[in-house]
């Protein structure tokens, strides 16, 4: 039976860091690398008679990231221990939530798979829950299992996390891949994360079950770790489902279990079974007081969430005119709408020339060169200077292209590249005048062309006189000087 | 209901000691012991009653987001029999989570 | 009168006139550990040198009118499962032998704020966890009064430190009882504040919701001296108050006639030694003679309290105690292979069989399928243990109840038997599970040991504990007795 005749469904649980400057629970800075072990304290490293003391800015991110996300607040909340012995746990339990999570009952909408019938598919989100990092292990060898020891640097312990978990609603793995992203869009806009998964900052474990087609009871399920970006899994989940689809058509059961994605052999493997899955022994953390939120405060730290990805593409369409694709690649990345956005805010001139030039040069630049919007040289204030020199007709729209790929390499302000390299438009019809006797001299066959009635080697000729000054003539005034001059 | 040596090895395991068989005959008897004693709780009536997981009438109590200084990397290991660098080693680790 | 058998107000008024110095102080404190402490067993670290440097620079602040207070220069003895940086923290425990905090805990930096000096570390059983010292994993601790007596715990070696004149006041912790048992058994004062009014950052946590420091003095005015040193908000604590810390001493000599003791018919039931009974009973006379309303009253829920406790208290403890796993800091067994063989044989060699049991019940009364029936049910007969509370709060300023059942016990009488020894709490947990504070002090003795009487108030009365319980010291003539301690010093029956 084809994987088409089964129903995938999917259900995501995403942990996201939270961007504070401090910890969870202590003072500790929560900047990513540094020496091991320097960003830690009695608290964070849990040594006997500490004791944790919230920090204000992750409960409001994670409030902010339940917003986004259509979450209903929790007015009383409270935090756990989820209790477990490894390494990288300090106090060898995690504070967590687990019956009162901060945020519940939410919702993300994404383009539904094509293949499924395409239309909009709205996934829910269970639950938003904050809860602290772990620290992080060092392995000997070459993966955990044949370490000799592993090392713990605990820099990382204690940053503040939000776990988000969706509904199975998820149909494809593809499904799954657009929900990733369109969260890690909402996160990124809210500020609260940075969704950095090479870095860590946001992780994703996926649970995976199989049902035949207009079935309505859930197959058995299983959860999947280890996937290191968006691609690993939509890959990790088609091989799964793939898995699972053999084992059912073969009237073999799908045992409930753990597996590892194995990015080398682009396969999933054996963890454990969740029989084996521990007790966590989960209990209300005495040495933390309930956490209240009043409809005020949901309401006050509704007015810090920024304009949204919709929202924003709706703005760009109705007020800027931009085109609907253009809108919606710009608001698909938030660096890059904020980068549009800080030039439009320079810029006198039309947002809509800025959309081209972001677009168009820019894109194709920062593709070219593979680097991230955020560490593009080119400030919006050069940025806009650029398009100004354009607009004033300092400079032509093609030796623009020629100073913002200068400006791109070099971060230098455009003025100073057009005035080093003599880039400034000659509009000067004395100057233009002899260029233009020297080309009609050169060319008497195209000039007969045109005596004869063919009206279209007036732009060779133009062309001509563009080269001979290397793109610095103002067309506009050579193509009017050469119309003279022929007598059209 | 009588907790087995069964059930003592399991909690054992489960809060990480080591336990000798003399050790695990005795805690089956002690911990039957205090359970017995513990059990007369069940007598008590507490339908619908609230859970006090805290004595004090506080909430919201947190701190503002602003960086304090860690330990210096030398104290931070200090207690540790099993400093490698600025790391702290442990055996290879079999229970992948 | 020797310096060391003064109490704490008379050495502060002694060193302010600059008739002592802290530096003669110091020595003469040493000099008694040094004589009395092999037999007592009352200090686990004396930092000798430390309280020597540290009294010469009181004296020297004094001398120049900087002293931080009229206590500057004092010294006294500190429980050792409170953090002291540089100074080695033990909890009595295998576990953390050689473990030197980077840390002071907040009552030692209170301590230190205002000039005192930490003469040494005390004995406990480990982790505080016991009601005699006995479970200590580093030595012995006898009770002053009769050398084949337990001192009473968790808090034994603080008790004796002062009942032994080796310290003028201590600091103790107090969970189910712990100060308070003690000083009952040693015949001295001890306090549990209320619940959030002393901060717990840096005293090793043994059950978070019910862990309390506290005072332990010679007397009533040094207990209201020292509990004003410790009490106070710290944002490390998020269950501490932010409150204003009255001047308990100055408030001591208010006239309590017209006050409400209620005695709970409960506190008085089988198993309180009829000795005990009486001499409390004497008190509760006496305390009418001074114009106070004695009534009986009933709390109920108090049959269940202890049961709660054990409970609540290990499931906390078996999570405060997890992160001794070896990797960071303390007790690291050798030549395990993986992780959790390594975790699972240092928590086997670092705790002592008291602490693996309340692991073991804490643990199973968290597990799946078992939170219910225990750790929430415990939880909700606390919830209605407070409400018991509550209601007869309503009608009187404080109850009176013995502290302990019995006077202290002969040594190794109760250590193979636990339920034996948890009966000894019977009387104190239900204050550390309402959150209310307790004082316990000295009533009567019976057979050479003294009879130690609890006054129990609502949240934040201590300033009204005190005060009852100094006008019964006051009219009960209490405590111009001294523990015997040695031959030298008078009595000593079983030496």
């Amino acid at each position: 039976m084809p994987l088409t005749d089964y129903e995938i469904v999917i259900g995501l649980e995403v942990h996201a860091e939270l961007k504070t400057e401090s910890k969870a629970f202590c003072g500790c800075s929560t900047k990513f690398g540094g020496r091991p072990n320097s960003h830690v304290c009695p608290v964070c490293l849990g040594l006997p008679g500490v004791l944790p003391v919230l920090n204000r800015k992750a409960l409001e991110y994670a409030i902010l990231a339940g917003l986004a996300l259509n979450c209903r607040i929790a007015e009383r909340s409270r935090f756990d221990r989820k209790q477990y012995f490894y390494p990288d746990l300090p106090k060898a339990y995690q504070i967590s939530q687990l019956d009162f999570p901060i945020c519940s009952n939410g919702s993300i909408d994404i383009p539904a798979d094509e293949e499924l019938g395409g239309g909009t598919r709205r996934v829910g989100i269970t639950r938003v829950h904050l809860e602290e990092e772990a620290g992080k292990l060092v392995h000997s060898g070459s993966g955990i299992l044949d370490s000799e020891y592993s090392l713990a640097d605990y820099n990382r312990g204690g940053i503040p996390l939000i776990e988000i978990v969706s509904e199975p609603d998820i149909r494809s793995p593809l499904e799954a891949r657009r929900y990733l992203e369109q969260l890690k869009l909402l996160l990124q806009y809210t500020g609260v994360s940075d969704c950095k998964m090479e870095e860590g900052s946001l992780r994703c474990d996926a649970n995976i079950s199989l049902r035949r087609k207009g079935e309505s009871k859930l197959g058995v399920r299983c959860e999947i770790k280890n996937m290191n970006s968006f691609k690993a899994v939509e890959a990790a989940l088609q091989q799964e489902a793939e898995r699972q689809a053999e084992l059912l058509d073969s009237g073999e059961p799908v045992i409930s279990q753990t597996r590892a994605w194995d990015e080398a052999t682009g396969t999933t493997v054996f963890m454990r079974t969740k029989e084996t899955s521990s007790d966590y022994r989960y209990f209300p953390d005495p040495d933390l007081a309930p956490i209240v939120v009043t409809a005020d405060m949901v309401e006050e730290i509704r007015r810090r969430l920024p304009e949204m990805p919709d929202e924003k593409r709706r703005r760009y369409v109705n007020e800027f005119q931009i085109p609907e694709y253009d809108a919606s690649l710009i608001c698909g990345s938030k660096p890059l709408a904020d980068y549009f956005d800080s030039v439009v805010a320079v810029y006198e001139g039309s947002p809509k020339t800025v959309a081209n030039w972001v677009m168009g040069e820019l894109l194709r630049l920062v593709n070219q060169e593979k680097i991230e919007v955020e560490s593009v040289r080119i400030t919006p204030r050069q940025f806009a200077a650029l398009l100004r020199l354009v607009d004033e007709g300092v400079i032509s729209g093609s030796i623009a292209k020629t100073v913002f790929e200068e400006m791109f390499a070099t971060g230098e302000d455009p003025d100073k590249i057009v005035a080093r390299k003599g880039l400034k438009q000659i509009s000067d019809a004395g100057e233009l005048a002899s260029i233009i006797d020297r080309v009609l001299a050169a060319n008497s066959q195209a000039v007969e062309s045109i005596k004869s009635g063919n009206q279209k080697a007036v732009g060779f000729l133009v062309g001509q006189v563009m080269k001979e000054t290397h793109g610095k003539a103002n067309p506009q005034i050579v193509n009017k000087l050469l119309k003279e001059r022929l007598g059209l | 209901m009588e907790l087995t040596p069964d059930d003592v090895k399991r909690v054992a395991e489960l809060a990480r000691i080591e336990l000798t068989e003399d050790e695990t005959r005795a805690f089956v008897k002690d911990l039957n012991d205090i359970l017995r004693y513990v059990n007369r709780l069940q007598q008590v009536d507490t339908e619908g009653v609230e859970p006090a997981y805290h004595v004090v009438p506080l909430e919201n109590v947190m701190r503002v987001d602003c960086v304090t200084p860690s330990l210096p990397v030398d104290e931070a290991l200090d207690g540790t029999t099993g400093r490698s660098g600025d790391y702290f080693k442990v055996p290879r680790i079999l229970d992948v989570d | 009168m020797d310096v060391i058998d003064r109490p704490l107000y008379e050495l502060a008024r002694l060193l302010e006139s600059g008739e002592v110095s802290a530096e003669e102080l110091a020595v003469e404190f040493l000099s008694r550990i040094d004589k009395v402490d092999g037999i007592v067993g009352a200090f686990v670290t004396v930092d000798r040198e430390g309280t020597l440097s540290g009294a010469r620079m009181a004296d020297k602040a004094r001398r120049a009118g900087e002293a931080p207070s009229h206590l500057a220069g004092i010294p006294i003895a500190v429980k050792d499962n409170m953090c002291t940086r540089g100074i080695e923290t033990t909890c009595s425990s295998k576990m953390l032998r050689g473990f030197v905090p980077p840390y002071d805990a907040h009552v030692v930096e209170r301590v230190k704020a205002a000039g005192m000096l930490v003469i040494g570390k005390t004995n406990l059983d480990e982790f505080a966890m016991g009601s005699s010292t006995e479970n200590s994993a580093l030595r012995v601790t006898r009770n002053p009064w009769n050398l084949q007596r337990v001192p009473g715990g968790s808090s034994g070696g603080s008790a004796a430190a002062v009942a032994a004149s080796e310290a003028p006041a201590a600091l103790g912790s107090d969970t189910g009882g712990s100060v308070r048992v003690p000083a009952s058994y040693c015949g001295i004062v001890g306090m549990k504040p209320t619940y959030g009014l002393v901060s717990r950052y840096g005293v090793v946590a043994y059950a978070s919701s019910l862990d309390q420091v506290g005072p332990l003095a010679a007397n009533v005015r040094d207990c209201a001296i020292m509990l004003r040193v410790i009490a106070g908000h710290d944002p490390r604590d998020s269950m501490s108050i932010d409150a204003e810390i009255p001047d308990y001493e100055a408030q001591l000599g208010r006239d309590i006639a017209g006050k409400v003791i209620g005695l709970p018919k409960e506190y008085f039931a089988e198993g309180i030694e009829p000795g005990v009974r009486d001499a409390v009973l004497e008190a509760a006379k006496q305390l009418s003679k001074l114009g106070v309303e004695v009534e009986e009253v009933s709390l109920p829920t108090v049959e269940y309290a202890l049961a709660a406790y054990y409970i609540i208290a290990s499931s906390e403890a078996s999570s405060n105690l997890a992160r001794f796993d070896g990797v960071r800091y303390g007790h690291r067994a050798e030549g395990a292979v993986d992780s959790v063989s390594m975790f699972m044989k240092t928590r086997a060699e670092g705790f002592g069989p008291e602490v693996k049991r309340r692991i073991m019940m804490g643990t199973y009364s968290l597990s799946a399928g078992y939170y219910d029936a225990y750790y929430k049910k415990a939880s909700q007969v606390r919830s209605t243990l407070k409400s018991d509370f509550d209601r007869v709060f309503e009608r009187c300023d404080a109850l009176l109840t013995p502290t302990a059942p019995t006077t202290a016990f002969p040594i190794g009488e109760r250590i193979d038997d636990p339920m034996s020894m948890y009966m000894s709490d019977v009387c104190t947990v239900t204050a550390n599970l309402a959150g209310i504070p307790g004082i316990s002090l000295p009533c009567g003795w019976q057979d050479g040991l003294p009879i130690g009487m609890q006054l129990l108030g609502k949240r934040f009365s201590e300033a009204t504990l005190l005060q009852l319980a100094y006008a019964y010291e006051q009219a009960a003539g209490y405590p111009s007795r001294k523990a015997p301690v040695t031959k030298d010093r008078g009595c000593c029956s079983c030496h």
